[in-house]
């Protein structure tokens, strides 16, 4: 019997074409590689340059979400109005995908959305493959127990040329995460507690594996918001090993496995668990039981606090800059700021039960007169799902937008922004200054307390709402 | 990539904690198909102001800054978005290292594949740093150390395949395809398929 080894290990283990030694890396094949429109021109630059093929187009996913716009109605006025760059750059990707015979999932297929979102949807995403897109949050596949990270354009220029990147082996750090969630407090407030304890670099150089019975009782959805902010944490990939729940999901889904295939690769996924005596060179514990709901007060995604807790007090110079940026005051609970926008969507939180959880705050109640509310579906499916089930008229009676799916104002790229010293509550990932506009104070939250935020029309606790 | 040794230049010195990627190139100017003549907009809202003026007490806009091509940065320089926009940014703008005690992962690999050298130094020499910005620092790759001049010699740590790629300026790509017929193996004799 071979030692014991954790998920993550066994993952990589089967991805080894040539092994590391201390003069080189490894080479790790890529068995999913999804792209979108802004961090590939460079890369297919460099194929074309060099007469290269695409060596996988079937392993290759790409899609436009970045710097697409989500205003309703007509998509090509509004291309426009978010400036000639962005216009320039879908059509730049819809040629490449032209000449490099790729199956492009844009406007009006059903399918596009934002890469971290559509890539599980379809059913592509799955236990033990190595995923990866030019875009951070790529560890939200690692919620299907995928070893999935995000790459620079040079990297994504090599997966498209050679299937394979060169990679050092990281190290690993396990998540524990006991109890239970109270009521009213979800994925996205434990997330932001983790990023809390562990700090914006407490990950780097690590793959970090969520374990313990608050994970193991999370729906899908729940797992990718959690692995999703992986890189909040500094660590590039998040893992969360597959179970029953994992292959409920995936199952039927298009791009899955099917038939007798289907029943192989379930025995195989079964595999995919960190075997007891394994060791982490990290760990970690949190009680999920002691946790209420969490938003962001500073400018990282690690300066967070409890909705009714009062802000921390440091004499350190950036943490000083982030309060003055923010406009908030240590000693003083975020729920003395008034809300200027609040934003629901990304693929941290723009999910059909995102989407689903706004609209059971927002049912029968009304977004206060001095908020714009924006609530973006992170794909087309979402949107066709939320609108069979009557959401988005519960979102838009309420007196919120509902938009095309996309990025929107995650990233500050597309029109979708905030004014300068306007405070957006938002269920993206990033807080950092200027992410949502230049002077934008952006506080991340759930999307429940988003919700609530809106019809108070300041950083409300969404348990008042329930 | 162009070959990349030996540097020497005076600092400059950023000392604010987390400089995330949004801050080194905002997302507002991503939506370029070129790596070229971002370098404009590097730290664009710390150096101007709305109306396009010049922040006078910002770093960059010293004249004592000019030229220099060795950053200085806080603690986990180059943390969030994956945007190689980043280092594309800074070696544009002129700057050729960029020294800290952490670095985030992926910005450091991606800047080392383009030739701007992320150093990742103790606290020590660091604080030193911070402490004397426009210090004349020499930094040698194949030695692998920095030396403070006037001061002292420090030796950083350097994956040793990156800095067999900077010393001789290889391209990983190159480097990659030369592995085809392994690829193509291990493609073939893999238990299940993707
Ligand atoms: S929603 Fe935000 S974080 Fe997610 S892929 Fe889009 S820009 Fe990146």
């Amino acid at each position: 019997m071979s030692n014991p080894s954790t998920l993550f290990e066994k993952v990589w283990a089967d991805h080894v074409v040539v092994d590391e030694t201390p003069e080189t890396p490894a080479v790790l094949y890529i068995d999913l590689h999804i792209i979108h429109e802004v961090t590939t021109p460079q890369a297919f630059s460099v194929l074309r340059d060099n007469g290269l093929a695409v060596r996988r187009r079937d392993l290759t996913l790409p899609t436009l979400d970045h710097s697409t716009p989500t205003t309703p109605v007509s998509m090509f006025k509004d291309l426009l109005v978010a400036g000639e760059g962005a216009a320039n750059q879908v059509r730049q990707m819809q040629q490449n995908c032209e000449d490099f015979g790729l199956d492009l999932l844009g406007y009006g297929s059903g399918q596009r959305g934002i890469v971290h979102v559509i890539g599980p949807e379809l059913g592509a995403t799955q236990p033990g493959k190595t995923i990866v897109c030019g875009d951070s949050h790529s560890s939200t596949h690692g919620a299907f127990g995928a070893l999935a990270f995000g790459i620079g354009t040079t990297e994504v220029g090599h997966v498209l040329a050679t299937q394979c990147l060169l990679q050092r082996k990281p190290k690993t750090l396990a998540v524990n995460v006991d109890g239970e969630l109270p009521e009213g407090v979800t994925a996205k407030d434990l997330i932001l507690a983790i990023i809390g304890k562990i700090g914006v670099n407490g990950g780097t150089g690590h793959v970090i594996e969520y374990r313990g019975a608050a994970i193991r009782a999370m729906d899908m959805e729940s797992r990718m918001t959690i692995c999703n902010m992986s890189i909040e944490g500094g660590a590039r990939a998040g893992m969360i090993a597959p179970d029953e729940t994992t292959f409920d999901y995936l199952r039927g889904r298009s791009r899955a496995p099917q038939g007798a295939a289907w029943d192989e690769a379930i025995e195989r996924w079964r595999l995919l668990r960190t075997d007891d005596g394994a060791s982490f060179d990290k760990s970690v514990t949190l009680d999920a039981s002691e946790l209420q709901p969490m938003v962001t007060f500073g400018t990282n995604p690690g300066m967070v606090v409890g909705i009714n807790d009062p802000i921390p007090d440091s004499s350190d110079a950036s943490f000083k800059k982030a309060l003055d940026y923010m406009q908030v005051e240590s000693g003083k609970p975020m729920t003395v700021n008034t809300v200027d926008i609040v934003f629901v969507g990304s693929c941290t939180n723009g999910r059909i039960s995102d989407i689903e959880e706004t609209a059971r705050i927002l049912q029968g109640r009304k977004v206060a007169d001095s908020v714009r509310m924006m609530v973006v579906p992170g794909s087309e499916q979402v949107k066709k799902e939320a609108e069979e089930r009557g959401l988005d008229r519960v979102i838009t009676a309420a007196g919120a937008e509902w938009r095309e799916a996309g990025c929107s104002m995650c990233i500050g790229m597309n029109g979708d922004i905030a004014q300068p010293g306007q405070l957006t509550v938002s269920t993206s990932n990033r807080n950092f200054e200027g992410r949502q506009g230049v002077g934008a104070r952006t506080v991340l939250a759930s999307p429940a307390t988003a919700a609530a935020s809106a019809i108070a029309g300041y950083v409300a606790d969404p348990r008042t709402y329930s | 990539m162009k070959p990349v040794n030996k540097i020497r230049s005076k600092t400059v010195v950023l000392p604010t904690r987390d400089i995330d990627t949004d801050q080194i190139i905002s997302a507002r100017f991503l939506t370029t198909t070129t790596r070229e003549g971002l370098g404009k907009n590097v730290f664009h809202d710390l150096r101007y102001n709305a109306d396009g003026s010049e922040k006078p007490d910002f770093v960059l806009n010293k004249p004592e800054s000019k030229g220099c091509r060795i950053l200085i940065g806080g603690n986990n320089f180059g943390c969030g978005s994956s945007r190689e926009h980043a280092p594309w940014a800074l070696l544009d703008y002129g700057f050729e290292a960029v020294i800290s005690t952490e670095i985030a992962d992926i910005f450091r690999n991606n800047a080392l594949k383009n030739g701007l050298l992320a150093i990742v130094v103790d606290s020590d020499t660091h604080q030193w740093l911070l402490d004397n910005p426009g210090a004349d620092v020499a930094i040698d790759v194949a030695a692998a150390t920095i030396t403070l001049l006037g001061a002292k010699i420090i030796e950083f740590a350097i994956d040793g395949f990156a800095q067999h790629c900077l010393i001789e300026g290889i391209d990983q790509l190159g480097f990659l395809r030369q592995q085809t017929s392994t690829i193509e193996s291990y493609e073939e004799n893999r238990s299940w398929k993707p």
